[in-house]
């Protein structure tokens, strides 16, 4: 496992440096420069103040220079300061990252709940009732937008029927269960498409393992079905669901921008929304790095587990 | 899938199957049917909207707004009174233009870029494909969202950021499907026998590719009318007054408290549209190749 591990890991850091290479680039992508966009919104600005936040955005030097400052600013967790409230990025983000990485665990958690025992029914009633259920829930769930669906939800759950508390969001600290039950449906819009993903995923696998000698042998030994499915064949049915949750984890946390805006959840992506409408762009550089750091680790992380789950892996 | 287990499997298959053969497997499956019976419903909607509905989609009349479903409004109608169909109607054509401008533009730098890639190898490939990781570390809503914060919204900022996005799938999807065939011993023979690198590249090694670029360029169409509908949904998209299926959404949503239609009826042309090139999508790559059917 070691040299394995070594290598995954250095593998990440050439991605790493892109990233933020990209990031850093981004805030010059602006026609103009930032400074004549952010003095084009307040007229009354004067040309001394107009160097002072060329300087602060250091735009008066060279870029490789810029980016040796960017990059020893972001170590040591320093990405600046809102334009518009003046309060340090890298600080606000620390804030806001718990609430991002509760609405994805719990997407996550929500997606291998609906998608893990969907899938496993389809492969077990191929060709039955069940399946076609399940093979419509992935048709529908890879097509139905995840805001769309939170709407949806909204309406029903909580307006129509009352079961979920309307209002703002409230931190697990202060209350447990009104945090939970305020989480509940945002987590299953965010996880609806890696649910998805996941059902189709356990379907097909379960099905290509269920058509091995070792199965056969099981049932020729005389296991009951249900010891055979889940003590046999599933756990080599489940690798490929690793897989999975690591190409999806992007779509996820993609969507995790759009839902904290619709149920006002104070996380990254709705720090990153707020910077983009007010055009603050130390918020918006600092939030898409957040958001794409934590990507890249969920890469390294999924890939780890691949390795630990299946041997084979290391040694190629 | 990984992309290029697909690419060699497709390639494989193309080649010693009569296209024939792969016409037919394509109109037995019902997936084509059901799909493309959607994208045909879509398509034709938008572009004959003027005929199919007598209202205006912009045009405002006050004194019918909010109202429920009726013979003379199937969906409603919203906030300012006007048609809720008949802007789904209308929105269809702005998504479907994204969808088909973004796509198309990634198919032609991506896969340009993923052919030379893989064709040349060497450092140029190695380049390409540490960008390419680079661009695929970001969540590609997340790219799209942060490109249009600095170019601002718009129409052709919104084609050219997904593009921008779905260009480094594509690049991989085309090298891959290269690279499969590069070294196999007709290329080889085709090279000893005098073919110059474009003719090889035309004749032997392009067609190979054809199979999976049509797969990936039809189930990211279905991605591309999801993020044009998600980044208007936000603002970022074309401006109002000009009907797009995310920003009715997200009118819907401040009126949810008075009527659910504004929101409801926009959602479903998504998810129709986008049902419909799923299922195109699966089925053309089941045609292509029978052995991935389970």
């Amino acid at each position: 496992m070691g040299p394995y591990l070594t290598r995954r890991i250095l593998l990440a850091i050439p991605t790493v440096l892109g990233v933020l290479i990209a990031v850093f680039l981004l805030i010059r992508l602006v026609p103009g420069d930032v400074v004549t966009q952010l003095v084009g919104l307040e007229a009354s600005i004067s040309p001394k103040r107009v160097e002072e936040l060329r300087r602060l955005f250091g735009l008066n030097r060279s870029l490789p220079v810029q980016f040796g400052e960017y990059l020893s600013g972001v170590l040591r967790g320093e990405m600046g300061k809102s334009l518009r409230t003046g309060l340090p990025v890298g600080k606000e983000l620390l804030r806001r990252f718990p609430v991002t990485i509760q609405l994805a665990s719990m997407g996550l958690l929500a997606a291998l709940l609906i998608g893990v025992p969907v899938g496993i029914m389809a492969a077990v009633r191929r060709g039955r009732a069940p399946d076609y259920v399940a093979t419509g829930f992935v048709l529908l769930g890879l097509s139905v937008p995840s805001f769309w669906l939170a709407i949806l939800l909204i309406l029903f759950f909580a307006l129509r029927l009352g079961w979920f508390p309307p209002g703002a969001y409230v931190s697990p600290a202060e209350d447990l269960t009104g945090n939970l039950a305020r989480m509940i449906l945002p987590a299953f819009s965010v996880g609806l498409v890696l649910a998805a993903a996941i059902t189709r995923i356990v379907r097909s696998s379960l099905l290509e393992v269920l058509s091995r000698h070792y199965i056969r042998t099981a049932r020729a030994k005389g296991l009951r079905e249900s010891i055979v499915v889940i003590k046999h064949a599933l756990r080599n049915a489940l690798i490929p669901v690793v897989t999975v949750v690591g190409l999806q984890f992007g779509t996820l946390l993609g969507g995790t921008v759009i839902i904290e805006q619709i149920f006002s959840l104070p996380g990254i992506g709705r720090y990153a929304l707020e910077g983009i409408n007010l055009r603050d762009y130390p918020v918006i550089q600092g939030a898409v790095l957040a958001i794409a750091m934590s990507f890249v680790i969920v890469n390294l992380l999924v890939d780890l587990a691949y390795g630990f789950l299946d041997p084979r892996i290391r040694y190629e | 899938m990984d992309s290029s287990t697909l690419a060699s499997a497709t390639s494989n298959a193309g080649r010693s199957r009569p296209r024939s053969r792969l016409a037919g497997r394509l109109l037995r499956h019902p997936g084509t049917r059901i799909g493309g019976l959607l994208v045909a419903i879509v398509v034709a909607g938008a572009l004959l909207a003027p005929l199919l509905t007598p209202y205006d989609p912009v045009t405002i009349s006050p004194e019918s707004r909010l109202q429920q479903p009726s013979s003379a409004h199937p969906l409603g109608t919203d906030i300012y009174g006007r048609d809720t169909l008949t802007r789904v109607l209308y929105g269809g054509r702005i998504s479907l233009a994204v969808g088909a401008l973004s796509v198309g533009l990634a198919l032609a730098v991506g896969g340009t870029l993923g052919t030379m890639a893989g064709f040349v190898g060497g450092w140029a490939d190695v380049l390409m494909m540490r960008v390419a990781d680079i661009l695929l570390a970001f969540p590609a809503i997340l790219l799209a969202i942060g490109l249009l914060a600095f170019l601002g919204g718009g129409f052709w900022n919104v084609v050219i950021a997904i593009a921008v996005v779905y260009t480094a799938p594509f690049s991989r999807v085309a090298r891959a499907a290269v690279l499969s065939v590069r070294h196999e011993e007709y290329v080889d023979a085709a090279r000893v026998t005098g073919a110059g690198d474009l003719r090889i590249l035309t004749r032997h090694v392009l067609p190979n590719a054809v199979a999976p670029l049509v797969v990936e360029s039809t189930l990211r169409l279905a991605l591309a009318i999801l993020a044009e509908a998600a980044l208007s949904f936000l603002g970022l998209g074309t401006q109002p007054p000009a009907p797009t299926w995310g920003q009715m959404i997200a009118e819907g949503r401040a009126v949810m408290t008075f009527s659910s239609w504004p929101a409801i009826g926009p959602g479903l042309g998504i998810t129709l549209t986008v049902l419909g090139f799923n299922l195109l999508g699966d089925s053309i790559r089941d045609a292509f190749d029978p052995h991935l059917q389970v």
